[in-house]
């Protein structure tokens, strides 16, 4: 191997061990940080009891439903919509609409949320409140929607991308047997696509679980445990941003912690299926590769 | 892999937009108060650099206006001015990350004992109940407001109102302005964990003057027209009021600093005392104490 070669293969290691261990030093810094707390109270009772320190209970399990559940109704909203927009955009549209359509979902993740969650509290809080003439407006409903819009364009950019890597022998194939459209589209892109589409699903949810700004602004941050859509939740990523300017030694601080770990496992698991999936989608491609080659 | 030009393109996006949201901040932000003359400033004469302020949002409106003087005189000195919360404003004046940390409550003796605090109230202020503008509500007896904000009464019907839901707002654990609402407005009765919660009294402002049925409370320093005051038993949260001793909830505005304050901290600190720093604080709405 060439000198300046070695140097590189050096360097690149180094900046992946780096990587590793800053990750990995996350994780342990917030363990350790949050010790005082598991040690006082179980972790079973912290993730499954109310939040209410004047009681004496710092439970974050309302933060934990509110999390899962602004991130269940954005990714069940955006889910179709993004689908049906790439679908839009690579299939049906004519050329020129899909090119608008396309610069407008790639300038769409741009878009900082915080002006989502500011176009959120004047325009779509108050139609929410009013459509349903119950609650406040601020509610998983208003935080689901908009986290749908901010989720959709990484969605849909990479099944965009997904639907471009579909294989082209097998649409020359169908066209050649004088297939439709539609069948194109069932039979032959979305299969081809289906790794693509899952890892968009995945990292968009990612984004969803992550995401402070537009909870904080528009789910009103209510510490009960929501019980329908119209009510007001908090998430574990706003209830960090709340609870950041209290006292450090005091437990509700300490929470914190408690939240962060919570966050870290679950976009752990949701990035570690997602490489998973994508080692298995290589390895099968890389298959088809040989055997084509043969 | 093609989507790192996704990812690129959304950089770019992303510079864009804050670039925009600086150009319509600087268009809007207005004019910066008319200048006081030169007297009152001179002790920031021959002096330069960046004096990093955060904490309290009830502290803001005066210490913006009194940057704004102080940097137009003196264009070699830099004042960083940021929110988030009496909490934060004493935990980073503690650690040394900024050179004023503002608090809307006393810090407490731990705080003070553990950080070398040297606390400076120079300001008086109200903690008032407000509600939207529509509200026919104007007066509530104590028990009323704590059986509102206990979750006890939900509909604005039971205190005279309209036939509405009771929205109720109140501010995050590290609030100063909800420690002493809390204290004394509510008498120290647990808050509904229905309650809505928002960040800074600018946040309050403007969840409570969208919201109809939306009660909270605000510092008297951030009350205009787009909120309603309500007399809390049969006291108006009024300026005089404050003064009088009538109206209780009050609460003094402290800008802490880690040790005796030097150089521009001191010049900053020692302005809002001076007869000039006191004005802007009367026209702010809030009461300017003595040292």
């Amino acid at each position: 191997m060439r000198p300046e070669a070695q140097v590189s293969r050096i360097l690149f290691l180094a900046a992946t061990v780096v990587g590793v261990l800053l990750t990995l030093a996350i994780l342990w810094f917030m363990v350790r940080l949050g010790l005082p707390l598991f040690s006082t109270h179980s972790l079973r009772l912290l993730l499954t009891q109310d939040w209410a320190p004047d009681r004496g209970l710092y439970g974050i399990f309302p933060f934990i439903c509110g999390s899962g559940a602004v991130v269940s109704l954005s990714l069940l909203l955006a889910f179709p919509l993004s689908l049906g927009n790439a679908v839009l955009i690579h299939l049906l549209a004519p050329r020129h609409l899909a090119r608008i359509l396309y610069q407008m979902v790639k300038m769409m993740t741009g878009v900082p949320t915080v002006i989502y969650g500011f176009v959120g509290i004047f325009l779509l809080v108050p139609l929410v409140r009013e459509w349903f003439s119950r609650g406040s407006g601020m509610s998983v409903l208003s935080a689901g929607i908009l986290l749908a819009l901010l989720i959709a364009p990484t969605m849909i950019l990479v099944f965009l991308e997904s639907f471009a890597a579909v294989s082209t022998s097998h649409l020359r194939a169908l066209e050649a047997l004088g297939g439709t459209r539609r069948q194109k589209l069932v039979h032959v892109i979305l299969p081809g696509a289906r790794r693509g589409i899952i890892t968009g699903f995945l990292l968009a949810s990612g984004r969803a679980v992550g995401d402070t700004m537009i909870a904080l602004m528009v789910a009103g941050n209510a510490v009960a445990t929501p019980e329908s859509i119209l009510d007001p939740v908090r998430t574990l990523t706003a209830h960090i941003a709340l609870v950041m300017a209290a006292d450090f030694d005091s437990m509700e601080f300490k929470t914190i912690f408690a939240c962060g770990i919570t966050l870290y496992l679950w976009t752990a698991i949701l990035t570690l299926s997602l490489r998973f999936l994508h080692f298995k989608a290589t390895k099968t491609s890389m298959q088809v590769g040989h055997e084509q080659s043969f | 892999m093609g989507d790192n030009m996704a990812w690129c393109t959304a950089k770019r996006g992303q510079v864009w937009f804050i670039f925009t949201a600086l150009l319509l901040l600087l268009i809007f932000s207005g004019p910066v108060a008319e200048s006081v003359g030169a007297e009152p400033l001179a002790a920031f004469n021959g002096q330069s650099g960046m004096l990093r302020i955060s904490g309290g949002t009830a502290h803001i409106p005066v210490l913006k206006e009194v940057a704004g003087l102080v940097m137009q005189a003196h264009p070699g000195i830099q004042i960083a001015l940021s929110g988030g919360g009496s909490g934060a404003g004493i935990k980073q004046v503690g650690e040394g990350l900024v050179d004023i940390g503002n608090s809307g409550r006393k810090p407490t003796d731990n705080e003070i004992k553990k950080y070398g605090l040297v606390l400076n109230c120079w300001a008086y202020d109200g903690v008032v109940i407000v509600v939207h503008p529509d509200n026919p509500v104007k007066a509530l007896s104590r028990a009323q407001l704590q059986d509102i904000f206990r979750g006890r009464l939900t509909n604005w019907q039971q205190v005279g109102g309209a036939d509405k839901a009771i929205a109720v707002f109140t501010r995050d654990e590290g609030s100063g302005t909800r420690k002493v609402f809390s204290k004394k407005a509510l008498m120290e009765k647990e808050i509904t964990n229905k309650s809505l919660v928002v960040a800074s009294n600018g946040a309050m402002k403007a969840a409570v003057s969208h919201n109809p049925g939306a009660i909270g409370y605000v510092s008297l320093g951030y009350l205009d027209e787009s909120v309603a005051p309500v007399a809390l038993d049969g006291v108006e949260p009024s300026l005089a009021n404050v003064q009088n001793g009538e109206y209780t909830v009050v609460r003094g505005l402290y800008s802490n600093t880690r040790g005796e304050a030097r150089g521009l901290s001191k010049s900053f600190i020692d302005f809002l005392f001076s007869p000039a720093g006191r004005e802007i604080i009367s026209r702010n709405g809030l009461i300017p104490a003595s040292r």
